[in-house]
């Protein structure tokens, strides 16, 4: 009797959903009716017409505009990519800086941490581009031809970066790294002091007891974290329009201006960053499964 | 795949949730009638055009233009709402009714008018525009010839963005793009020396040159680009709206070719009340004739609107002439028997 009267709750609430979802979506359909817009992905095969300064695969004006989408998220991708790597590595130096048991370190890490935590990103992008490049005139920093740094960008080993591409980088690592930052080090700290203790005893210097002890014990703790930073890194990408650099988010704010079709550019900007961030906490969890595995295994 | 349908479930709740209650048969030009108040939006960020002054208020030819629709469609010019928009904003706000009417430096074009394209109903022109490239002085960029393979700085989500390409690619000449969707930030960079040239429409570069700290130190290449005729626009399913819009702009531009101007509105009105034989400055003024109403205005909406912003010319004066902050010459902006391009159909 107890298992149909769950049945029969679960039924109602299903056929509510659908009906909430199927009123919308007639609501969504009505109005696009109204405002003449239609609902149609055409238009996508019809030549951009616009140029773009930055493109890992050759792109033309007479290129379609799927194309320029597709332009626009390898620029996002890139940026995300190479903006992960960096602020993982440089949020591992402040975590573990802020555990630090040096009063110094402990005092500056803790102070870019503040710091940084306390602006908002954008302030911050604008800082690095508009100030930190766009203000540097052609005064270049210059270090034996290895790595150039003016308004034309950074040159390093002969890679040559764009300002707006070495801003939203910079801008978005230092934004995350101190977030990181605090992640690893709520993960050291989760790791019980007894552990400290004991490989202490066992003889093991600092560092081989952090690297060999500790941090294994704070990965569990570390990884969910991490994960939740990297999505918003992702997301906070596409500020990339403020200084002017060519993400998915500022084509796609292109196209909409010249085509009009405002829906489906969104639902396919949404879509892929729905893919993008699920393809991330997929990642991020057979990460943290496989480190669970052995840290049973170790136990 | 559980975690994707979910999103996807979540997207159209959003999407959907976003639009508005479902109206068609009554025009907008009733709502704004009933609200007695009318939704404007502006760009707020071009000198001459649509700016906050020192008091905080809009000002600029733009922002005239919304004043004349208050006080034709209202009855006060006060009665209105400025809505800031950037460009990519600016149809879309028009189409899920967030603003009546349009007034911010947008050029009418096939696209945009049509229903296959932005779906809007564009108004008269209020200002014949072209795009030009600004560079340094100092730089000895001459023409586009010299801006090869140079950066040119230039507002995302416009026409500019377009035509830039448009002039460059039919001459070979490769260019640089650099993107702002700000018109504040496409200066900034110029400025700061990360562009060549920035592009844009000759008003706006010469609103933003004589922000500059050396204006002098700055100029427009002779070379133009595009035609850019400005001008209002609305929903392009609402005709009625649109007609009433087309024909107070018509009344500017008439009030300025028969010489009727805001200190002499009153003058002429009670010229045109004793003089039966006037016959077209009482219709014009709403006298005889009953032209308001067939627009579904008040007869005497021109009467509000040149006693609210005075006619085409003082506008133009006012927010772009000699005396003002942004000195444009009047060149295609005069009326046709000066030798420009405005001309009014009659108020007939």
């Amino acid at each position: 009797m107890m298992r149909y009267k769950r049945f029969f709750l679960q039924l109602i609430i299903i056929l509510l959903f659908i009906g909430l979802v199927g009123i919308l979506i007639n609501n969504l359909i009505i109005n696009l009716i109204r405002t003449d817009l239609g609902f149609n992905f055409y238009w996508l095969l019809k030549p951009a017409s616009f140029a773009l300064s930055e493109h890992a695969l050759p792109f033309s004006p007479s290129d379609s505009y799927a194309w320029a989408l597709l332009i626009g998220w390898i620029n996002s991708l890139k940026v995300i990519l190479f903006s992960l790597i960096f602020s993982t590595i440089l949020g591992i130096i402040i975590g573990l800086s802020r555990t630090s048991k040096n009063i110094l370190i402990k005092k500056i890490s803790s102070f870019y941490i503040t710091f940084i935590r306390q602006t908002p990103l954008l302030l911050q992008l604008m800082f690095w581009y508009f100030v930190g490049f766009l203000g540097l005139k052609n005064k270049f920093i210059n270090f034996s031809n290895i790595l150039k740094i003016n308004t034309q960008g950074i040159e390093f080993f002969g890679l040559s970066l764009t300002p707006e591409f070495s801003a939203l980088f910079i801008g978005l690592s230092v934004f995350t790294s101190a977030f990181i930052g605090e992640v690893i080090r709520g993960g050291i700290i989760s790791v019980e002091k007894g552990q400290w203790e004991s490989f202490r005893s066992l003889g093991l210097s600092e560092r081989d007891g952090l690297i060999k002890v500790i941090i294994p014990q704070a990965l569990p703790a570390i990884i969910p974290g991490l994960t939740s930073q990297y999505l918003n890194l992702a997301k906070n990408s596409t500020l990339a329009i403020a200084i002017g650099y060519s993400d998915i988010y500022a084509i796609n704010d292109t196209i909409i201006n010249q085509t009009g079709r405002a829906i489906e550019c969104f639902i396919i900007l949404l879509l892929t960053f729905l893919i993008l961030n699920l393809s991330i906490t997929n990642l991020m969890e057979k990460i943290n499964k496989l480190i669970n595995k052995k840290q049973i295994y170790i136990n | 795949m559980h975690k994707l349908l979910s999103g996807i479930a979540f997207l159209s709740l959003l999407i959907s949730g976003c639009s508005s209650s479902y109206q068609k048969d009554t025009s907008r030009l009733d709502l704004i009638k009933k609200r007695g108040e009318l939704i404007c939006g502006v760009s707020g960020q071009i000198a001459g055009f649509s700016f906050l002054d020192n008091d905080g208020k809009y000002k600029g030819l733009d922002v005239d233009i919304c004043k004349a629709f208050a006080a034709g469609i209202v009855g006060d010019a006060k009665k209105l709402q400025y809505r800031p928009l950037t460009a990519t904003e600016r149809f879309t706000a028009i189409k899920t009714g967030e603003i009546d009417v349009l007034s911010r430096n947008t050029t009418f074009t096939l696209s945009r008018d049509s229903t296959g394209g932005n779906g809007l109903s564009f108004a008269p022109i209020v200002f014949y525009d072209s795009q030009g490239i600004m560079v340094k002085k100092e730089s000895n960029i001459k023409n586009i010839q010299d801006l090869k393979n140079k950066s040119i700085c230039v507002g995302s989500g416009t026409t500019t963005e377009q035509n830039i390409n448009d002039v460059f690619e039919s001459k070979a000449i490769p260019y640089n793009p650099i993107k702002y969707q700000d018109a504040s930030q496409v200066s900034a960079s110029y400025l700061q020396g990360r562009c060549s040239a920035m592009t844009s429409d000759r008003s706006q570069l010469a609103s933003a040159r004589s922000g500059f700290p050396n204006p002098a130190g700055h100029i427009i290449l002779e070379d133009v680009l595009s035609k850019e005729p400005l001008s209002p626009a609305s929903d392009g399913t609402d005709n009625k709206l649109a007609d009433a819009l087309r024909w107070i702009i018509f009344t500017l531009i008439t009030a300025e070719e028969k010489g009727i101007t805001k200190e002499n509105i009153d003058e002429k009105v009670k010229l045109a009340k004793n003089n039966p034989q006037l016959k077209s400055l009482r219709r014009f003024l709403g006298v005889d004739g009953g032209l308001g109403e067939k627009i579904g205005l008040r007869n005497d909406f021109t009467i509000n609107v040149i006693k609210a912003t005075g006619n085409y010319g003082e506008i133009y004066e006012r927010n772009l002439g000699e005396n003002s902050d942004v000195t444009l010459s009047r060149n295609s902006n005069k009326l046709y028997i000066n030798g420009g391009l405005h001309f009014s159909p009659p108020f007939n």
